[in-house]
């Protein structure tokens, strides 16, 4: 079959890339959560070993990549292309990673939408032909994007009810151009930026939400397919907030949501681990993928997902002088596995 | 009695503060400078002085109690010195808090390793 372009937003690859190992690290407090046996690699105090936070997250990139080559049989070098990205200024925790990893490497930035990023252009380019063994990792860590985004950890900053908690995870998965078993990469459903002119950098979820709604929008009119295809509709990191949002917007519409879920929901317990509204940065979505949709696709537990990381595109400069925050999300279609 | 008062007149700043996070989209950066700011337009309009002799350290240690001393040392200095005292008196009053808390930040940093918060 031949790759095509639905609508306007929709790539689907003639021949699906297969995901052939994935593999995850999270902190201390996303193992104290609901997924904490579901984790590839841990660590007590957060430092994965290194000096200082920016270091622990690129440790923790190295990690979850090493545990999907594992799985995926093979080497670093087998890499044709690594596409990865974090929530630092400038890269940084990707750019150090794939130091280590010394193979052809593209450095993202797509937010908190990273994950679904890096696998939609890892799907593209795979399906395109360039190139057999290509790994999309993504991460965030706690303790540094509080230094990035909010105020240094030192500080001790209340947080108000809206804010989310970003994840300290990194998830990568090996996808192959090869005819294997496993989840396939089916439909691609590249996101539009998205800005409804919210301007509180505390409430991510009520900004993020109207791109999550406006993909997934475009991705069933380009696709034909309707919400109940697939088993489960997961969201990036929109938390309760944002999930309420989405789920509002569609039944505005006539359309009910039964299998809606949202990754910010999904790694931390809300209430016992008081994370306020729920889990966010990229290594939430990716660590929820990895550790979770993905094994669970292998074992049978769902049948279709559609994967949608979602990020916020603003910087504390943007938010300082006074622009809304603009929202963007991806939806990567996975199927079959067992 | 004294305890009581400093408690009462501390926690209903703490209140303030508390709702403010809670209720508006105020950042807390923001939220401490508007403190700052009104214990200088309460100490100049004469609204504080009587509070903080009232609630003692229940007013004073507030950072609307830095804003406070700021604009008094402000009166000091202008009575003393004329016009100048406007730009030197605030910081002069003030310097033993601005010294503690570089100097105890600095002993801190050195003593402690941040951690993630639970």
């Amino acid at each position: 079959m031949e790759n095509q372009k639905l609508g306007r937003q929709t790539f689907q690859p003639g021949s699906s890339p297969v995901i052939i190992g994935h593999g995850s690290s999270a902190g201390h407090k996303e193992c104290q959560g609901p997924l904490r046996r579901h984790f590839d690699h841990t660590c007590e105090d957060d430092l994965f070993g290194a000096k200082t936070w920016e270091q622990a997250e690129s440790s923790m990139q190295q990690l979850a990549l090493d545990a999907a080559l594992k799985r995926a049989g093979l080497h670093t070098q087998d890499l044709d292309l690594l596409l990865a990205g974090d929530l630092l200024n400038q890269c940084i925790g990707s750019g150090y990673s794939a130091r280590q990893a010394a193979v052809p490497f593209f450095g993202l930035y797509g937010a908190c939408s990273t994950m679904g990023e890096s696998l939609a252009l890892a799907t593209l380019l795979l399906s395109g032909g360039y190139g057999k063994y290509a790994a999309a990792v993504t991460s965030s860590h706690f303790c540094s994007a509080e230094r990035q985004y909010r105020t240094p950890l030192e500080y001790g900053c209340q947080r108000t009810p809206t804010a989310q908690w970003t994840a300290t995870a990194s998830g990568a998965v090996i996808i192959t151009s090869d005819v294997r078993p496993g989840p396939r990469v089916v439909r691609v459903t590249v996101g539009k930026v998205v800005d409804k002119g919210i301007k509180d950098a505390n409430n991510m979820g009520a900004a993020m939400a109207p791109s999550a709604y406006e993909t997934l929008k475009a991705h069933f009119e380009d696709t034909g397919l309707t919400p109940d295809y697939y088993d489960l509709i997961v969201t990036g990191d929109l938390g309760q907030l944002g999930h309420e949002i989405v789920t509002e917007f569609f039944a505005h519409d006539g359309v009910k949501l039964a299998n809606y879920n949202d990754c910010g929901l999904l790694l931390f317990d809300r209430e016992a681990q008081d994370v306020h509204a729920g889990a966010s940065g990229c290594g939430c979505s990716a660590s929820v993928l990895c550790g979770y949709l993905l094994p669970g696709l292998l074992a049978g537990r769902w049948k279709r997902i559609l994967f949608c990381p979602t990020g916020a595109l603003h910087s504390p400069t943007a938010t300082m002088q006074g622009e809304s925050i603009p929202g963007i999300c991806h939806a990567i279609a996975l199927e079959g596995g067992k | 009695m004294d305890y009581l008062k400093a408690f009462v007149v501390g926690g209903l700043f703490c209140i303030v503060g508390q709702v403010l996070i809670d209720k508006t989209k105020l950042t807390p950066a923001r939220i401490l400078v508007a403190y700052v700011v009104a214990g200088v337009v309460l100490g100049a309009v004469g609204v504080y002085k009587p509070l903080a002799e009232w609630a003692g350290a229940g007013a004073t240690v507030p950072l609307t109690g830095f804003g406070y001393s700021l604009a008094k040392g402000v009166k000091e200095a202008v009575a003393e010195k004329g016009l100048l005292g406007a730009v030197t008196g605030g910081v002069t009053s003030t310097a033993g808090g601005i010294a503690a808390a570089i100097f105890l930040g600095v002993l801190v940093a050195l003593l402690f390793k941040p951690k993630p918060k639970s």
